[in-house]
């Protein structure tokens, strides 16, 4: 009964893109003619699953030719529907688009609209943050939030192991973690099956190790053979011999259950997890203290002594859309709307996003947010997360490499040659 | 069966002319209901089994990201690199340990919770369905719960701390050394039941008479079972032999939600591995190589296994009644 049905996954999804690849045409929609969007995004639950659709519909209300088929759909199924739908003749006009490589890789369907010109007008105040949604100059795309990494930590465990302030060089996270395992607690925890969160510590070592223009140089060419990349991985290695995380860490789920990094967090399990802006939520769903926001803090990634990066460069990405080719001008219009001062800041007061528009970040509810937000709007660096910012085949492979360091597999050498190897084409 | 009727028909006519023209419309006859019952069947099949592999056998001749017109012909490439990659390799070896301990440990289990649960004992329904009832969960909801009671501190540690067994408690999805072997007790938890199931029917079909006769000429209970009974139950134990195989090769829900592979590969399967490569690093050409290998190597052990292991059971029932 299991027998049959694993291979007939991949085979009925082959299946699907030829005969998707064999239906109708959609046809082009007029520049000025009433036109619908199917707008594809990955907000499933509420709040914010009624807020789009508010703000769909108040679009509507001033652009009463563009009407909008909303369909959420899980954040994961993204990975596998966009390609097939790129390939299809009917791709959704407004698409989930977290940029970088993913985007470079959808370009060679033909059918993302490049919003250079039409979001001219309007993508100024937004700064660095766009320049992930660009490839080769052009815009295809934009961030309606942002996300930066950084640790987040529990104060009442802080102050039981007597630490004091929050650590602002590698030395002081050291002495931290020292202390914390000397009262008995899980210093870090992190969730290292999920693979991603281990990428967050050598994305962060390379950031301080290496000169922005080494960072860039190696994302684009793909190759991280300067040697500040080797010396990222060393240092990550001794960070890991201190043996900072919680016991069987590279078992551990990110977010799934109570037992998952953000859920040692939640439930004072562990005192810090390196993780992004998004973690006050997923803790929240993970924990029945209502008063967890008081509990925790947030604190930047330190200083490493002898690095030549920026300690406030920042590691980030975003959450953005891009728009298809059919209803191009529409779309862009709209993408504008999420981006004005006040639908970002009607965002940014759901407390739940970083706002990309740097007026609206005084309507964030919590201090840790505006916090981060401040941090983030003007960092000397903002560095997309590598395997985002790479094409997929080669972040995931930076991404599994490291991740087989956590276990003790491979050294600095084996991630910085991952990338060189999967950009060439090798498994 | 068709043809032993059209070809007996002319000897039996009555006159030269009119069988041919009767036998014509006969024949007409039987292919139009050949063609009405068995076309929506074939469509389906060709349509949803035939053309996908002929695509993936297509595709896994390109590198290809998924996005736009394959043009990237490599040939043989990727198959190459699929079978001289490590992680595949291992992956290939993880699926035939699963397999190997597939058979030597829940055929075992399975065979003798059927033989007991066949037996007239209070409560047997219920026992049955406690048995059962694992596997009529999905593999999703097994994995969750038992990643939930498998963490660190969870359930299991605790009940084995509880009993005594605290020396005992391991890592058990984290340590690469034992991860594989966590994940098959959980298969093993879910698809006992599937087994039972299988065996008991296999009992069931076994005349009572058989093992009377056995008793009477003296045969202990142990004998009657080893020389009345297994013999019987045969074909049924070849038959979950061969689901329980291609089940074991095609290993992959379970792992993908506990470990994603992890940690490390030490829990990677040929379908985790094509799903990693397919669908999370956009390498799709690729992924078609390795499930054209995964259907290739299925493929043998259906055939095979068939020819050799399943022949003296399908013999009589089908080959036969064609003959």
């Amino acid at each position: 009964m299991r027998s049959v049905h694993k291979l007939s996954v991949a085979l009925a999804a082959a299946a699907t893109l030829l005969l998707a690849s064999c239906s109708g045409s959609g046809g082009d929609a007029s520049a000025n003619g009433p036109v619908t969007l199917t707008w594809w995004h990955n907000r499933t639950t509420e709040p914010m699953k009624t807020i789009w659709r508010q703000i769909a519909d108040d679009f509507h209300k001033t652009h009463s030719d563009v009407s909008f088929t909303i369909e959420p759909i899980q954040n994961e199924q993204f990975q596998t529907k966009v390609p097939l739908a790129l390939q299809g003749s009917t791709p959704p006009d407004i698409f989930q688009q977290w940029g970088g490589g993913g985007l470079a890789d959808q370009l060679s369907s033909g059918k993302i609209a490049d919003i250079t010109q039409a979001s001219q007008s309007w993508i100024g105040p937004l700064g660095q943050s766009a320049k992930g949604w660009q490839v080769g100059g052009k815009q295809y795309g934009v961030p309606y939030q942002m996300h930066a990494v950084g640790f987040w930590y529990r104060k009442d465990l802080f102050t039981a192991a007597g630490v004091t302030s929050t650590p602002t060089t590698l030395d002081e996270l050291n002495a931290a973690v020292a202390k914390l395992k000397a009262a008995n607690l899980v210093p870090i925890a992190v969730g290292g099956k999920d693979r991603w969160p281990d990428a967050f510590y050598y994305n962060y070592f390379s950031i301080r190790q290496c000169s922005v223009d080494e960072l860039k140089t190696a994302v684009e060419k793909k190759d991280f053979s300067a040697q500040c990349f080797t010396k990222a991985g060393e240092n990550l290695k001794t960070f890991l011999d201190t043996k900072p995380f919680q016991d069987g860490f590279v078992g551990t789920p990110a977010q799934q259950g109570a037992g998952s990094s953000a859920g040692m967090l939640a439930n004072g399990k562990a005192a810090m997890e390196l993780q992004g802006d998004w973690q006050p939520d997923v803790m929240q769903s993970l924990s029945e203290d209502k008063d967890l926001d008081s509990k925790v803090g947030w604190f930047p990634f330190p200083s490493v002594p002898g690095g030549k990066g920026d300690p406030n460069s920042v590691l980030g990405g975003g959450d953005g859309f891009s728009c298809t080719t059919r209803a191009a001008k529409a779309c862009a219009d709209f993408l504008g709307h999420l981006v004005s001062e006040d639908v970002q800041k009607q965002l940014a007061a759901t407390g739940s996003v970083l706002p990309v528009h740097p007026a609206a970040v005084a309507s964030l509810k919590t201090e840790t947010h505006k916090k981060i937000a401040e941090y983030v709007t003007k960092p000397p660096h903002l560095q997309f997360y590598f395997d985002i910012a790479m094409p997929t085949n080669v972040g995931q492979a930076l991404n599994d490499a490291i991740a087989n360091f956590f276990a003790g597999q491979g050294g600095p050498d084996t991630i910085v040659n991952s990338v060189s190897k999967a950009a060439a084409g090798n498994k | 069966m068709m043809s032993t009727a059209t070809s007996s028909r002319p000897l039996t006519a009555p006159s030269p002319h009119a069988p041919a023209a009767g036998g014509a419309r006969r024949r007409s006859r039987t292919r139009l209901e050949l063609a009405l019952l068995l076309a929506p069947a074939l469509v389906l099949f060709v349509g949803f089994v035939l053309i996908p592999i002929a695509v993936a056998a297509y595709y896994s001749l390109y590198s290809w990201n998924g996005f736009g017109p394959l043009t990237n012909f490599v040939g043989l490439d990727n198959y190459v690199d699929a079978l001289s990659g490590d992680v595949f390799q291992s992956a290939i070896g993880h699926n035939l340990i699963i397999v190997a301990l597939t058979i030597i440990v829940q055929l075992p289990l399975s065979l003798g919770l059927a033989l007991l649960l066949n037996r007239k004992l209070r409560g047997r329904a219920f026992l049955r369905m406690i048995v059962f009832a694992p596997y009529v969960l999905s593999e999703a909801v097994t994995a969750v719960i038992w990643l939930l009671i498998l963490q660190p501190g969870g359930f299991v540690d605790e009940v084995l701390r509880g009993v005594g067994l605290g020396w005992f408690v391991k890592q058990w999805l984290a340590d690469p050394k034992i991860v594989l072997y966590t994940l098959f007790v959980v298969i093993t938890w879910k698809y006992i039941g599937f087994g039972v199931i299988l065996l008991l029917a296999g009992l069931q079909g076994i005349p009572a008479e058989l093992r009377e006769a056995a008793a009477l000429d003296g045969a202990s209970p142990w004998q009657a079972t080893r020389h009345v009974v297994l013999p019987l139950l045969g074909p049924t134990i070849r038959v979950w032999i061969f689901l329980a195989v291609i089940g074991s090769l095609q290993l992959f829900d379970l792992v993908w939600i506990m470990t994603l592979g992890g940690p490390a590969n030490a829990s990677t399967t040929m379908v985790t591995y094509l799903t990693d490569h397919g669908f999370k690093r956009y390498e799709f050409g690729f992924g078609s190589a390795v499930a054209v290998i995964l259907f290739i190597i299925c493929f043998t052990f259906a055939l095979l296994y068939q020819r050799f292991a399943l022949r003296r059971d399908t013999d009589g029932a089908l080959t036969r009644a064609v003959n």
